[in-house]
């Protein structure tokens, strides 16, 4: 793992309200530099709305979250910060390549990228199809490729693996470790609690709050249980 | 804003409305049809003809653009494409021109074919040049586009855009002078005629028909009209937040 003075992720008193209620409560976090760090906890917990507070394109953000050492959302991080929304945001109206050659023009990284990419996520049969004949899967791989045009420095992927075939995830994780270990920091969302081995620091957020902020070995070892799943249950009765 | 994004954006537009055949041909045709039929119904009155044609073929592309940009834009903001664009270093300026850049060249084209056999055929008189009539026309263009931009910000559905038309498009059309002369309407009309951009670019064509002279009168009413592309253009740019609810 890669160490930095500065966090990847920096959260104090995080707080987020939508239309007059507020989403989440308070958060304090850190993300290291070169981790790999899961988010999860049940739909509607908010972790898409932490992960868009980190990448700087929500509203109603109260308390400071800095990222990579500026305040999230500064023009700066814009090319060192790649998102990956949960429904992919890609064009569904055109081929793999075309959506890519795109999203390398306007990020101005070379076109070069873009095969290296595709390649990284297995697209390479379906390089010249339409997005919109895709599986749902490829679609997703599709908007992850674009994220990882720019060599971004921080990744935030939501829900990356939903729906992809138990060997495609895994490969995906194995990626996502690799991308880990070269530097790269990841904030990785995921109602799937098994991937939780996967990470090398899990957060887990529950209505709004932060249950747990620890490695899986030190939440197992603090709860007394053997998997995520029974930890989640044992600190969401306490709280 | 750097000239490889802004091209990049246009030649993707392009070549999404490319990968649309209907649309396409629609864009391209419909002029020539509405034209043709424009012509025989007023086949006994030819000046009739001559008196509407010009500024019908400042409509075609106004009207056209408005609905095509409002859509397509309304799709980027839905599909999380525009959220996806303005968290990468692209200024919201390389958006917005790579769209008005695609979207006049399309009026390029459909202006062409649409003047071609309205001139040729049709025995459409002009008595202005054609490159004008061309100029304004993308001009016209331009200012669908922007305002198809702008009010793409105050629709949630693509049914409620295409509702934007009547609401936005036929008032301006009833007061733009082309169906009753705006000196002959009521003061209170007149002045909302005159408020209204439509106006200048169905006037400006109103000129270019009538008279082969570059007249500070048609100078005024192309300034305005592209002057109310770079208003809208500039509300556009507001209503593109990099941070939403």
């Amino acid at each position: 793992m890669m160490t930095s003075a500065v966090e990847a992720v920096e959260a104090v008193a995080l707080r987020v309200t939508r239309g007059g209620r507020e989403v989440l409560h308070g958060l304090d976090f850190k993300v290291h530099r070169g981790a790999v760090c899961g988010l999860l906890g049940p739909s509607g917990g908010g972790k898409t709305t932490l992960m868009r507070a980190v990448v700087g394109v929500q509203a109603g953000v109260h308390g400071r979250v800095d990222v990579l050492g500026e305040p999230a959302g500064s023009p700066g991080l814009r090319s060192r910060v790649g998102y990956v929304t949960q429904d992919p945001a890609v064009y569904g109206d055109l081929s793999v390549r075309h959506n890519l050659a795109y999203f390398a023009d306007i990020l101005g990284t070379e076109r070069a990228r873009v095969g290296e990419v595709i390649r990284d996520v297995a697209l390479t049969e379906a390089v010249d199809q339409r997005v919109d004949t895709l599986s749902g899967g490829q679609r997703a791989r599709v908007s992850l490729a674009a994220a990882l045009l720019s060599r971004p420095e921080l990744l935030v992927l939501d829900e990356p693996t939903v729906g992809l075939d138990p060997v495609l995830r895994r490969d995906l994780w194995e990626m996502f470790a690799a991308l880990g270990a070269a530097g790269t920091t990841l904030l990785v969302s995921s109602h799937v609690m098994d991937e939780a081995a996967r990470c090398d620091r899990l957060l887990l957020l529950r209505e709004g709050r932060l249950v747990a902020d620890d490695t899986l070995p030190d939440l197992l070892e603090r709860t007394g249980t053997t998997d995520v799943e029974s930890a989640f249950l044992s600190l969401a009765v306490v709280a | 804003m750097t000239a490889r994004a802004t091209l990049a954006t246009t030649r993707r537009v392009l070549r999404q409305l490319k990968a649309d055949h209907r649309t396409v041909a629609l864009l391209l045709l419909v002029p020539v049809i509405l034209m043709t039929l424009l012509r025989y119904v007023f086949a006994d009155a030819p000046q009739t003809f001559d008196r509407i044609g010009g500024p019908l073929l400042a409509l075609f592309p106004f009207t056209t653009m408005f609905l095509v940009t409002s859509v397509a834009m309304l799709r980027e903001r839905t599909s999380g494409t525009l959220e996806r664009l303005l968290s990468t270093p692209m200024g919201k300026g390389d958006l917005l021109t790579g769209y008005a850049l695609a979207f006049g060249l399309v009026a390029v084209a459909q202006t062409s074919i649409a003047a071609a056999v309205a001139l040729g055929p049709l025995g459409l008189q002009v008595q202005g040049s054609t490159g004008l009539l061309v100029l304004l026309a993308v001009l016209d263009a331009l200012l669908g586009t922007s305002l198809g931009l702008l009010l793409s910000a105050f629709a949630r559905t693509e049914f409620q855009a295409v509702q934007f038309l009547p609401a936005v498009v036929l008032p301006q059309l009833l007061l733009c002078g082309l169906f009753a002369p705006r000196e002959a309407m009521a003061q209170p009309l007149q002045w909302l005629s005159d408020v209204l951009p439509l106006t200048y670019a169905v006037q400006g064509m109103q000129r270019i028909a009538v008279s082969p002279d570059v007249t500070s009168a048609l100078l005024t009413d192309l300034g305005i009209v592209a002057a109310c592309v770079v208003v809208f253009v500039a509300l556009g740019a507001a209503t593109l937040p990099r941070r939403s609810a």
